[in-house]
């Protein structure tokens, strides 16, 4: 296995090709193809790697490599008092955890590329080579995220990943919203990774090493901070902010939404399947830290369970389908930190591998919905649509079964044992958490209705035949949302999007999708293969992922929480004396009645079997409401939904503009931020600007006085000098008149004047 | 009986022709003409001291006077025809070239 630095180095090297040379001169076809096979190579070494993990025994399985040495060691001072060597290693871990997300980021990733060669065929050529250049490069910081064996080397990924959906959210950076959606996105991970990288400065100074193995280690032996706020506690809550932030958390949240002004198949991998997962992936991968503090581990499941319920409440109501799915990402994520914040890390980690496969596959079909409306991203504007598009309905129907949990779909099993661990754990955030299940189904439902049932409410279309047909009515409710086209955006300013009136020559029922045909919308149609495939490749992973899990109540073996568990305690196999040691005073030291974080579960093996059947039964029942609900209020009888609309006018409000979350963050923290940088300019202007000038001004004051001086002293005296000359020759020159008598006859005066002075002075002495 | 005080007399009265010559007329020739006649006012004198005091010196100063006066007519016959060529003219106010 001494070659699974090669599974993120691959799609580097595609990321490079494309960036240096595609841009320029790579047709969109060999672009794609060469991403694509880039993505598909590093999944095979991906599963060839995982294959070797599985044929390990289970204490054996984890697998350091370390490629080369990339900080040399640098002597510094710990808080200790000790002498460290600060020393970072290229090293790359592949366990049970980071093995199970390696599979998702390749094989959704190669999925998602393959669906990208379709779905950005209609971009110009660069534009589909940066794009493709782009989403290599992500999937290289995503395994470098995933597979670093250090807090370093996942730092490198876990701010590349940041880099890559900003470039990605931005990719129709000619379009004002796309590119302050990913200035929006950027800006807030920067809060988080601030958060994050105070936490790896916290780690070193604390355990003074930053390979994830040692750290465990060390935070084993240290007594759970269950009363205290201590070092461990501080480092999980700067982890844990990180972690908000990439996975947008509240109170981070707020760039995700947003975040869908990126192309869909972006959307699909980085904004639901791989990247927002990374902070989930992370507390995961710091589960030995955070079991040691508790207090940090309730703020987790608090804010998680807090997210999911916001989230999914705002989905009620949001008309964009992507918007929805955004919220609904966001709502799965605080899922997943709930599960993680009452200790059920395997559960968690359960959850992010199933909504990778539904969240993913629900993306991808709405990317086929808004392919098919020619950019239409509303709802409202959509309906009836499962005729024309049977793949995605189909597809689409599956995934939204599973993240309503509906056994026994992927969506069932995780969800289901996240809720069981949560009732165990806080009953409380149990009943938030089945809340929050309710609505997810119901909007789940909701948006499937909207879009595949009901009538068709789109713009007409012509066909060869007939004229246009199919008015649409129902634009009546005028909450925000105009009309967003995603996809084409970047074509030109010529692009005839709105022209639906194109001189047609197939059928509407025909789905001629093509290059050539770009701009002339044929009313909607099914996607191409490329994008049809992986749709039906996630369907049957939402449809088989959960069967990993089956949990034992349901008489399965939960292999998913067997595999995963050795990562997510330090436990190593000549270590286990010491550490059960450890663990056993640690629970002796915890205080009686304090929650038990890490319910072992073989001290309480099956004791609540019924419970869980119950809980089950209880949480199938809650999703068949929420559909059900959906059903009855979209679908049956869609008056309902609008009279419950205006009824409670002010909820509604509230909901469609999203808790006003927006506004509050632009009015304290933006024009915070904004109204200091102009109080700092006013300084800069007033005191370092007035300073400088100041000095400038005393400069020409003194340089005007010096000139003066000069002028007046110096120049008065050499004029003066001049001046002298200047008088004396002009009188003294009349002498010289150039006349030679004139001349002889002063010599003759002289003559006489100097005889007439010699005979004086001769007589008179 | 003729006394140096004649001598003096008549050097005295050649001496103020001539430098009334030379400040007075305009003509270049009469006022080197002019000079001529100071030069032998003072040969005069020197002659008629040397026959009084019985001294040659004076005699030979009187010749080198001569010799001094004949290369000085050489040179400023020279000038005056190289003026003349130049200006046409022999008028001493035309010669002005050297003023302010």
């Amino acid at each position: 296995m001494y070659y699974i630095w090669l599974i993120p180095l691959l799609p580097g090297i595609g990321a490079a090709v494309n960036g240096l040379v595609g841009i320029r001169s790579f047709s969109r076809k060999v672009a794609g193809v060469l991403a694509c096979v880039m993505m598909a190579a590093a999944l095979g070494i991906s599963g060839v790697a995982f294959w070797q993990l599985l044929a390990l025994p289970a204490a054996e399985r984890a697998f350091d490599v370390t490629v080369a040495q990339w900080i040399p060691s640098i002597p510094l001072q710990l808080g200790t008092g000790a002498i460290g060597g600060f020393q970072v290693p290229w090293g790359f871990r592949l366990d049970p955890l980071s093995g199970m997300m390696l599979l998702v980021v390749t094989g959704i990733g190669t999925l998602i590329h393959v669906y990208s060669t379709a779905y950005m065929a209609d971009e110009p050529r660069g534009g589909v080579a940066r794009f493709f250049c782009y989403l290599n490069l992500f999937c290289f910081f995503m395994l470098m995220l995933v597979l670093g064996n250090n807090f370093l080397v996942m730092f490198v990924g876990w701010e590349g990943v940041g880099l890559c959906s900003y470039l990605l959210i931005g990719y129709w950076y000619e379009k004002k919203t796309a590119s302050d959606a990913g200035k929006k996105a950027f800006i807030t991970n920067r809060v988080g990774d601030w958060g994050f990288v105070l936490g790896v400065f916290l780690i070193y100074s604390t355990f003074g090493t930053l390979d994830f193995r040692a750290v465990q280690k060390l935070a084993a032996s240290m007594p759970v901070e269950s009363a205290h706020f201590g070092v461990l506690s501080a480092i999980c809550l700067l982890l844990f902010v990180g972690a908000i932030g990439k996975s947008a958390q509240i109170p981070l949240y707020v760039w995700l939404p947003d975040a869908m002004e990126g192309p869909t198949p972006v959307s699909a991998l980085i904004h639901a399947a791989t990247m927002v997962t990374a902070g989930v992936y992370m507390v995961g991968r710091n589960a030995v830290l955070f079991s040691h503090a508790p207090i940090v581990m309730q703020i987790v499941a608090i804010v998680g369970v807090l997210t999911a319920l916001m989230a999914a409440s705002i989905g009620l109501v949001q008309y964009d389908i992507k918007r929805v799915l955004a919220y609904s990402t966001v709502s799965q994520l605080g899922y997943m930190f709930t599960a993680m914040g009452v200790g059920a890390f395997s559960a968690g980690a359960f959850h992010l591998m199933t909504h990778a496969f539904f969240k993913a596959l629900l993306f991808l079909g709405s990317g086929s919905v808004i392919h098919a409306m020619a950019g239409e991203q509303d709802m409202r504007r959509m309906g009836g649509l499962k005729k024309y598009l049977p793949v995605t309905f189909v597809t689409m129907m599956i995934g939204t079964l599973a993240i309503a949990g509906i056994p026994p779909l992927a969506g069932f099993f995780s969800k289901d044992e996240i809720l069981f661990r949560t009732f165990l754990a806080y009953k409380a955030i149990w009943i938030l958490a089945v809340a929050t299940a309710l609505m997810t189904a119901f909007y789940m439902f909701r948006l499937m209705s909207m879009t595949f049932l009901g009538t068709y409410r789109g713009p007409a279309w012509e066909t060869g035949g007939h004229g246009g047909l199919a008015p649409h009515p129902a634009d009546s409710q005028a909450h925000g949302h105009a009309h967003e086209p995603d996809h084409g955006v970047a074509h030109g300013p010529a692009e005839p999007h709105d022209v639906h009136a194109a001189p047609a020559h197939d059928g509407a029922s025909v789905p001629a999708h093509s290059g050539a045909a770009a701009g002339v919308w044929h009313g909607p149609h099914e996607s191409p293969t490329p994008m049809t495939f992986p749709l039906m490749a996630l369907a049957i992973g939402a449809l088989v992922a959960g069967f990993v899990g089956i949990p034992a109540a349901l008489w399965g073996n939960n292999a998913i929480e067997k595999f995963l568990e050795p990562s997510f305690t330090a436990q190593e196999v000549r270590l286990k004396p010491d550490t059960t040691e450890n663990a056993r005073q640690e629970a002796g030291n915890q205080e009686p009645g304090s929650v038990r974080l890490q319910p072992d579960r073989e001290a309480e093996p099956h004791a609540s079997q019924s419970t869980e059947l119950g809980l089950m039964l209880f949480s199938v029942l809650i999703a068949v409401a929420g559909i059900l609900i959906a059903r009855k209020f979209y679908v049956t009888s869609p008056e309902i939904s609008e009279q419950l609309a205006t009824k409670w006018a002010g909820a509604h409000r509230t909901l469609s503009n999203k808790y006003y979350v927006d506004e509050l963050y632009n009015a304290t923290v933006v024009s915070g931020t904004f109204g200091a940088g102009r109080g700092l300019w006013a300084v800069d202007r007033r005191v370092v600007d007035g300073a400088v000038n100041g000095t400038g001004w005393i400069t020409v004051i003194s340089a005007w006085f010096s000139g003066l001086t000069d002028r007046a002293v110096v120049d008065g005296l050499v004029n003066l000098v001049g001046r002298i000359c200047e008088e004396g020759s002009f009188w003294l020159r009349k002498l010289q008149t150039g006349l030679v008598q004139n001349y002889a006859l002063l010599m003759l005066f002289g003559i006489f004047a100097f005889v007439t002075v010699y005979l004086l002075m001769r007589w008179s002495f | 009986m003729i006394t140096p005080t004649h001598y003096m007399l008549l050097s005295s009265a050649l001496f103020i022709i001539g430098v009334a010559g030379v400040m007075m007329r305009r003509n270049i020739i009469v006022i080197f003409m002019s000079i001529e006649l100071i030069l032998n006012a003072v040969n005069i004198n020197l002659v008629a001291y040397s026959s009084q005091l019985q001294n040659a010196v004076g005699q030979v100063f009187a010749l080198f006077v001569i010799a001094v006066a004949a290369a000085e007519a050489a040179v400023g016959l020279g000038i005056i025809l190289a003026f003349y060529r130049n200006k046409e003219t022999v008028n001493i106010d035309e010669m002005n070239l050297m003023k302010w």
